[in-house]
This record gives C-alpha cells, sequence and structure tokens, in this order.
C-alpha cells in the first residue's frame, strides 16, 4: 500500500510498504477513505519530537471501511464506516474506565522510553514516535487499529467523510479544552493560536456557554477564519500588545480561562522567543513557550490555563511566581478521544457546528510532501489539508 | 552447594511459633561471629522470602503476624549477610565454597492490576502461565506439586534450564520459589499480592534474585535475563498486567514499516 512515511526533519515520502495485518485479538484493518494533516505533525516534521524513525508511518487523524477484524472484535463488520480516535486505549484499565483514555496504561508497547522520559507512560497514539507506541499511522491506504471494540465509532449514514473526520483528534481536543475552563455565563476566553485545534476550541467554548471568545494570531486569513467559524473577536499579535489589549478587553479584569492550542513551537517576536530558539539550537531545552508565557501572564486570578497545544520535554523561564501568585488552574494534556465520540457526532447530526468549514485544501495522498510544506510555511492560506489516499 | 542447603531450607516454610524468634538470636549472632555459613541459593530465598515475609507479616496486623515479620526480619539479615546463626549454633555450615562471592543481582517491583486478588495468584500460581508474560522464558512445566522445570531462551539457540521449587505458598496472598542445585542461573523469587485501597484492584509486589554466572556463557546469560534487570522485570510485569486487564500483549512486532 502507499504510506506518508517520515524520513527525517522536513522529509516526509509516500512509500510503498507493505499492507498491515491483524497482529492481536482485538484488532481491526481500516481502508482508509479520508486522513488528514494535523498542527503535531508538524512537530514531528519540524524534528522536534525524539524517538522517531525513518520510514515510520505518519497520521493520527483517519476515518474508512472496516475490511478485517480480529477474534476479539464482535461491534464490527466488514463494511462499517469508522472514525478511530488518535489514542489508543484499551478501555479496561484504572484511567479508561474513568474515561481518560490518553491516559492508557496497557496500549503502549513502549511505555519504558516514556517512563524514561516522564516517570509514567501515557497511552499509545497513532503515528507519532516509538516513545508514545511506535504504532503506524493513518496516512496510508490502509491501518492496523488496536482495541477496535473499543475505539472506532460507526458513522451513520448520511453524513460526508468530512463533516465527521474530525472526529478524530482536532474537535474533540478543541471541545476537550475548552471544557477544560469549566465556562461560567459571562465568561471570556482567550485563546491562542488560530490553527484547526484553535478554531474547534473557540467553536466549542461558544458551545460550552461561553460569553465571547478573543482569538490570537498573525495570519490574516487565520484570524478572519476564526471570526466567520467561530465568532471570536480578533487580536493580531504583530500589530497589538497582547496582554494590554486583553486587559483593556476585558474591563481591567483579565480572561476568565486562557487557552494555549500553539505548544512547543511557539513563534514571536519577544525577547524570551529568542532564549527559547537558542536552548533549542544548543539542545538544552526542547520546547518554546512564548504563547504559554503570555497566557499565564494575562489570565485573570483564579482562572484556569487549558493547553491543547503539545509540550515534548522542558522548557525555561516559565512564571511560576505569577501562576502562584495568581492562583491559576493548570488543565492539559491529550485528548481522551473515546469519550467525546459519540456527544460530538451528535453535534454535527443536530448542525451545531460545520467542521468542513475548516478545510482549505483536498489533496490526494501523493501530494503529501508538498502539503506539509505548505502546512508548514502556511502558504496559499492553508489551514487544514484533507488527503484522499485512492485519488 | 550441598544438598544440606536444601534440606534446612524449609525452616521458611514453618507456620510463624513462638520459637521462631529468629531476630532474638540476632545479638548472639555477634558474639558468635559473622562467618558465611549459608549457602548461595539459601541466602537468597532467606533474601527474597524474609523480605516479603516481613510485609506479609506486618500487613496481618495480629501476634502471629508479627513473629512472622521478626522471623523473617532474621531471614533477611541470615541471607544479607550469609550468616545464620542457629546454624552456627548447630554447627552447619551450607555454603560450601561459595562464601566469597556476592548476593548477585536483586530487583524489586510493583504493579497495579485491576483484577482480584485470587484471580492474579491462581494465574500466577499455575507456572505454566509464566513463559506468557516472562519475555524470556520458552516454557515451565509442572514436575510435582511444588517442583517445576523452566527452560529459558539462551545464548546461540540453545536453552538454558533448570529446576525449581515452591518453597512458600499463602492462598491469594503469596508465592516464593527458588532454583533447585545445578541450575546454570541459581535464582529465587517471591511474589506478593495485595488488595489496592478500595477496590482500585490488586497491587503485585515482586523480589527476584538471581545469579549470572561467570565467563562467557555467563556474560550471554546475564544479556538474557536483560541489560539492565529491572527493566526486564518491570517490562515482565507490564505484560502481566496487559494480559489479565486486556486479554492481550500491546505490541506493534509486525506491523507495516517504510
Amino acid at each position: 500500500m502507499k504510506a506518508v512515511c517520515w524520513h527525517g526533519k522536513n522529509d516526509v515520502r509516500v512509500d510503498n510498504v507493505p499492507d498491515p495485518a491483524i497482529l492481536n485479538p482485538r484488532d481491526a484493518i481500516i481502508r482508509i477513505t479520508s486522513t488528514a494533516i494535523c498542527g503535531s505533525d508538524l512537530h514531528l516534521y519540524n524534528g522536534f519530537i525524539p524517538s522517531m524513525l525513518r520510514g515510520d508511518i505518519l497520521g493520527h487523524e483517519f476515518m474508512g471501511e472496516v475490511v478485517e477484524v480480529g477474534a476479539g472484535v464482535r461491534n464490527l463488520q466488514k463494511g462499517d464506516r469508522v472514525v478511530v480516535p488518535f489514542t489508543i486505549a484499551c478501555g479496561n484499565c484504572f484511567f479508561c474506565k474513568k474515561q481518560m483514555t490518553s491516559l492508557c496504561d496497557n496500549s503502549n508497547p513502549n511505555a519504558a522510553m516514556a517512563e524514561a522520559m516522564y516517570g509514567y507512560s501515557p497511552s499509545g497514539l497513532f503515528g507519532y514516535s516509538h516513545m508514545l507506541g511506535g504504532y503506524a499511522g493513518g496516512q496510508a491506504q490502509f491501518a492496523r487499529v488496536p482495541y477496535a471494540d473499543i475505539g472506532p465509532i460507526k458513522i451513520p449514514e448520511g453524513l460526508t467523510d468530512e463533516q465527521v473526520l474530525f472526529l478524530s483528534d482536532i474537535f474533540p481536543t478543541g471541545y476537550q479544552a475548552a471544557e477544560q475552563c469549566n465556562i461560567q455565563p459571562g465568561d471570556t476566553i482567550a485563546v491562542w493560536g488560530c490553527g484547526p485545534v484553535g478554531l474547534f476550541t473557540m467553536k466549542s467554548a461558544f458551545l460550552l456557554g461561553a460569553e465571547r471568545v478573543i482569538a490570537i494570531d498573525r495570519f490574516p486569513e487565520r484570524l478572519s477564519m476564526a471570526e466567520r467559524f467561530a465568532g471570536a473577536v480578533t487580536l493580531n499579535y504583530e500589530n497589538v500588545d497582547v496582554g494590554e489589549t486583553l486587559k483593556e478587553l476585558t474591563g481591567g479584569r483579565g480572561p476568565d480561562s486562557v487557552i494555549d492550542t500553539v505548544g512547543m513551537e511557539a513563534h514571536g517576536t519577544s525577547i524570551d522567543n529568542i532564549y527559547d530558539k537558542g536552548m533549542q539550537l544548543a539542545k538544552i531545552g526542547t520546547d518554546r513557550a512564548h504563547v504559554l508565557r503570555q497566557a499565564i501572564m494575562s489570565c485573570r486570578k483564579g482562572g484556569t490555563v487549558s493547553i491543547p497545544g503539545v509540550y515534548g520535554g522542558l522548557l525555561n523561564m516559565l512564571p511560576m511566581g505569577a501562576a502562584h501568585a495568581k492562583s491559576l488552574i493548570f488543565r492539559m494534556g491529550q485528548t481522551h478521544v473515546h469519550s467525546y465520540l459519540k456527544p460530538l457526532l451528535e453535534r454535527v447530526q443536530k448542525g451545531d457546528i460545520d467542521p468542513t468549514y475548516i478545510i482549505t485544501h483536498r489533496m490526494s495522498l501523493d501530494q503529501a510532501p508538498e502539503a506539509y510544506k505548505m502546512f508548514k510555511e502556511k502558504t496559499d492560506k492553508c489551514i487544514k489539508v484533507v488527503l484522499n489516499p485512492w485519488q | 552447594m550441598t544438598d544440606t542447603a536444601v534440606k534446612q531450607q524449609p525452616a521458611i516454610l514453618r507456620e510463624p511459633t513462638d520459637d521462631m524468634d529468629f531476630a532474638n538470636h540476632l545479638p548472639e549472632a555477634e558474639k558468635l561471629g559473622t562467618g558465611v555459613n549459608v549457602g548461595r541459593v539459601e541466602r537468597m530465598a532467606s533474601l527474597v522470602g524474609g523480605s516479603a515475609l516481613v510485609v506479609f507479616g506486618i500487613t496481618r496486623r495480629s501476634k502471629g503476624g508479627l513473629m512472622l515479620a521478626a522471623a523473617a526480619a532474621g531471614l533477611i539479615h541470615r541471607g544479607a549477610t550469609g550468616h545464620c546463626p542457629l546454624y552456627e549454633k548447630l554447627s552447619i555450615t551450607t555454603s560450601g565454597e561459595d562464601s566469597s562471592e556476592t548476593l548477585g543481582i536483586h530487583v524489586e517491583r510493583a504493579i497495579s492490576i485491576d483484577k482480584p486478588r485470587a484471580e492474579l495468584y491462581s494465574f500466577w500460581r499455575n507456572l505454566e502461565n509464566l513463559p506468557r508474560f516472562m519475555e524470556h522464558l520458552q516454557s515451565v512445566w509442572l514436575t510435582g506439586d511444588r517442583t517445576s522445570h523452566w527452560a529459558a531462551k539462551g545464548p546461540a539457540g540453545k536453552s538454558v534450564e533448570w529446576d525449581a521449587e515452591i518453597i512458600n505458598e499463602q492462598e491469594n496472598e503469596l508465592i516464593s520459589w527458588r532454583s533447585l542445585d545445578g541450575s546454570d542461573v541459581p535464582n529465587a523469587g517471591t511474589v506478593r499480592f495485595v488488595d489496592g485501597p478500595k477496590g482500585r484492584g490488586t497491587e503485585v509486589h515482586v523480589t527476584i534474585q538471581y545469579y549470572p554466572p561467570g565467563g562467557k556463557f555467563g556474560a550471554a546469560i546475564a544479556k538474557l535475563f536483560g541489560e539492565e534487570p529491572s527493566i526486564q522485570v518491570e517490562g515482565d510485569l507490564q505484560r502481566l498486567k496487559r494480559l489479565m486487564e486486556t486479554g492481550e500483549i500491546a505490541t506493534t512486532a509486525g506491523q507495516s514499516h517504510g
């Protein structure tokens, strides 16, 4: 089959690789009909996530048709159309039973690597480094899906791929980011980053009752998308002092919650960002945290800092004093996708949200290398790319 | 190693009684001397079994339990020092020519498994299940009620084999075993099953002690048991947890790759 493989920094290729096979009783094989490139794939593309190996199959946002199931999978049949959660979870462990599926105890075959880095291992992920499972990803024509008896959600007839594809990651990720803020009537939520996760976060904040959402980015087309898709007020950080403007817009109190959808590769022109870049280049630090610092400083007292953006390792100069002095609440982590699949599918069915709105590019899997480059460089006003593996 | 080592071993099997207060012998030991008079495997078994028994005894919260813990403390001392005051009094030595050797490799690991204690105990007690999660084991088959024959993947396609016996078992709570004489890799282990707090499954605590032999063969054996023994044991426990909780062991071996 054809698959998008990682070959090093800024180097992805479409390779011919063997078709996947059932390896465990609870596996299923999916013939992929749609697959997307995620902003977090750029952390791999840019070489910032450790333990990637040449030839690893990328991709964790995919859906398709069941073509084979293992002996332990009774709820799925050949021909079922499913969306696959990007977090791989067993459904049986302490964490899964508490719906914290991205913390599954049992799904990472390389747990020891993650334990060395993080103390304890989170769940395995599709196509996201060996430390996080080493599972072959879904930017391919087929994928093997472990624990298929509890993961994939069946899609009812009448919905297109594009309407439901983002249930695999970015819609639940944005929704969880907003939900973590425990939004109260009247709340103002500031969201850094108007990429796909940022956009779903903003939309979700309104679905959860926010009074106002303020979106922060520097790309006009993304800010415009935040206005049109989510109804956010927008700030271009190249033109305004973000902290001062947020203060003014909130009557001097500050946003009730701040959300960092950007993560470890924040851009920025300030002095701390230059410092972070230096630390990254010197391999002393792994993460650039300009957004997180600004979010912490901007948040109102007693507010919530929600972090769906991915951080990988170490970062410096975090304003812990500000966080402590203001009694901030921190919420973060990978998304517990499984528990959001059903309620968010219903949101799509009811028409509360139109996820297709953010798709700017529809390409074939063969075009993945140029799609990655375009998405990274944000050329052609690229916001979200969906790939068709069979075109 | 001599047969005496095996014959003297069953001290650990006895029910705790007031006259088995090894701890009271400790000051005596100092008076009498600290020479090594306990054999290698027996020392390991003492150490491993003793450590487990201390915890087991203390958690019993009864007079018998505390006596057991005290006796176990004696075993640990005996294991660690290779000196048994009781043996000295009785003029017994089981150490043969091994007295100068070290205690080998000692690993302690724990894992929480979301299954009832009894289920985990019976799975483990059926020793033939062990190769399903202990990566280096090829097979274990029972040769008696308490004895078994173990085979591990060895260097150059050969397997390393040994006989073992269960030296202590408390139903649904504890199993201790050790290899018998003539083993290439003398070893001993204990697994304890403890209820997690408020219905949070079972904590499985494992202690393993083994001696990689010397020489080239020994180096290959050591490798076989893992470059980092604690990681090997942790991996084994993780596989046990996965098997028991999910019915399978997560893997990517054999998947597609570019």
